[in-house]
């Protein structure tokens, strides 16, 4: 379980990040949507470690995250995938870093390649790929990393609705076969509901949480889920919160 | 086939010069001292070709020696000027103060240095390819994508990791940049060497064809020179390619301009 408490985050003068309280327990899927600017992408990387909070903190299982980043497995808001390594070397890129043999890490990537629909493109380099495709490396990449907890910044962002949609029930498989905590940025509100058990909406910058929806139907949710009664109501629900948090 | 097409307006265009030349040297009648037609300098480049292979080879090894020397040193000392601050400020200056003497002042110390063999030749070439060589490693370390460091950071990458990861590859397409640009010069540089005092080299051909105001001789070695500094730039942008083999591969253009993009 992963608690954020009292969390505040200013770059010079600007405050940027006020969360009181937000909680990840182990294998939920949160959401966290609000406007751009409004500190999203910062508590990401606070809570991954690349940058210390102004002040508050963040625990797991009640002891403090450790004060080096590596605890989390981040996948940053563009692919950010290394030019000079292969579809699988990018994949294996964090068990290089945890020292685990190429062997090992590579057999275990080979095993998911058809999963991230990344088949006969292993040995690819990036630059070869569609952004689809180096978004999907990424998130490979991300699993790879084999931490319970993901932070994923906005990771459709780059693509047509269409790629978006089979993403969703991609993404949604892929975790029904290896569940994972997730906390997933967007500013896509159809998105963070179908693929969420929490939504949390942010204000403005600073940003703080201005409400939270739960949704309850079980994972994972068929596309059609987006024209159901409750789907509609929730969605009105994030949008009035959205709406009522400007300025 | 573009490949072939990429050819024809170069070639087109040295062919156009040539012949110019040639028919101003006839119908003006210049002196062949003055300046022989390219016909005289391609026969006595014939003539004497057993002599220019004989020297060429000479002035090509000390090229590359001294650039493969050069090179190795301009990135070791570019290393431990980027990882150590303390070396940056003290050894920076030196280096670009070193930049301010010109090859030909510096040939002749070298000379008394080293004598009189290929050493100091060796040596010239080396000091002249180490600068580019550092200027572009230390760009190319200090110029990785933060957004990629921070991503490798992200995993629990040491420095160490950063560096072998992300800093060290992100370098070696700048690393060969500079590599290409000491290539340029080496041959060059070697010949400059060669001016000052030797045995064997293209300088010393030259040199002795000026001593028997053999203008067509002196300009088949400059052609010498300038193909053999020609294939020298190309050959390491080919290996420079094998190198970085996740870079777009150039255009037959530039390919053949020797522009890597
Ligand atoms: N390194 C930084 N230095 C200064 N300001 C920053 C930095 N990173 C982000 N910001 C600012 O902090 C605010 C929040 O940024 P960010 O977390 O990227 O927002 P979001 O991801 O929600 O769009 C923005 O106004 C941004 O300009
Ligand atoms: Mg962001």
């Amino acid at each position: 379980m992963l608690e954020v408490r009292e969390l505040r985050h200013s770059y010079g003068d600007i405050d940027v990040l006020v969360v009181d309280a937000l909680r990840v327990d182990d294998g939920a899927f949160v959401s966290i949507v609000g406007p751009s600017g409004c500190g999203k992408s910062t508590l990401l990387r606070i809570i991954a470690g690349l940058v210390a909070p102004t002040a508050g903190t963040i625990h797991i299982d009640d002891a403090p995250l450790p004060t080096t980043p590596g605890f989390a497995g981040f996948m940053p808001q563009h692919d950010r995938l290394l030019p000079w390594r292969t579809v699988r070397e990018n994949a294996v890129l964090a068990a290089d870093i945890d020292g685990v043999d190429r062997s090992v890490s590579s057999a275990r990537a080979d095993a998911l390649f058809e999963r991230f629909g990344l088949s006969g493109f292993e040995d690819a380099w990036p630059r070869a790929l569609s952004g689809g495709m180096r978004q999907r490396v990424a998130l490979l990449r991300t699993f790879l990393a084999e931490r319970d907890l993901l932070l994923l910044d906005e990771p459709f962002g780059a693509l047509d609705a269409i790629t978006r949609r089979r993403m969703h029930g991609w993404l949604q498989e892929v975790l029904e076969a290896d569940p994972r905590s997730v906390v997933f940025v967007t500013h896509d509100v159809d998105e963070a509901l179908v693929l969420s058990d929490h939504v949390f909406v942010m204000s403005e910058r600073p940003g703080r949480i201005v409400g939270a929806i739960e949704v309850p139907e079980p994972r994972p949710r068929p596309p059609g889920i987006v024209t159901s009664a409750e789907f509609v109501e929730r969605k009105a629900q994030v949008l009035a919160l959205l709406e009522s948090s400007d300025g | 086939m573009s490949r072939v097409r990429s050819l024809v307006a170069p070639v087109g265009v040295t062919v156009a010069l040539v012949a110019l030349w040639q028919l101003v040297v006839q119908g003006a009648h210049v002196h062949p001292w003055m300046l022989p037609a390219p016909s005289s300098v391609a026969s006595s480049g014939w003539e004497s070709r057993s002599s220019i292979m004989t020297n060429a080879v000479t002035t090509i090894e000390e090229a590359v020696a001294g650039l493969v020397i050069g090179s190795f040193a301009g990135v070791a000392l570019a290393f431990v000027i980027s990882l150590v601050p303390v070396v940056r400020r003290a050894v920076w200056p030196l280096v670009v103060t070193s930049q301010t003497i010109p090859v030909i002042v510096l040939a002749p110390l070298v000379a008394v240095w080293f004598g009189y063999g290929i050493t100091p030749k060796v040596v010239l070439v080396a000091l002249t390819a180490f600068f580019p060589v550092t200027v572009a490693t230390v760009a190319g370390l200090a110029g990785a994508d933060p957004e990629l460091i921070e991503l490798v950071r992200s995993f629990g990458a040491s420095s160490s990791q950063v560096l072998r990861t992300v800093r060290i590859p992100a370098a070696l397409e700048h690393i060969v940049a500079g590599v290409r640009i000491a290539a340029a010069y080496a041959v060059g540089s070697a010949v400059i060497g060669e001016y000052v005092g030797g045995t064997s080299g293209l300088g010393i051909f030259i040199d002795q064809a000026h001593r028997s105001y053999r203008t067509d001789s002196m300009l088949a070695g400059v052609a010498v020179i300038a193909i053999s500094s020609i294939v020298l730039f190309g050959l390491v942008g080919v290996i420079g390619r094998r190198l970085t083999p996740w870079r777009d591969n150039p255009t037959p253009e530039n390919r053949l301009i020797g522009i890597d993009t």
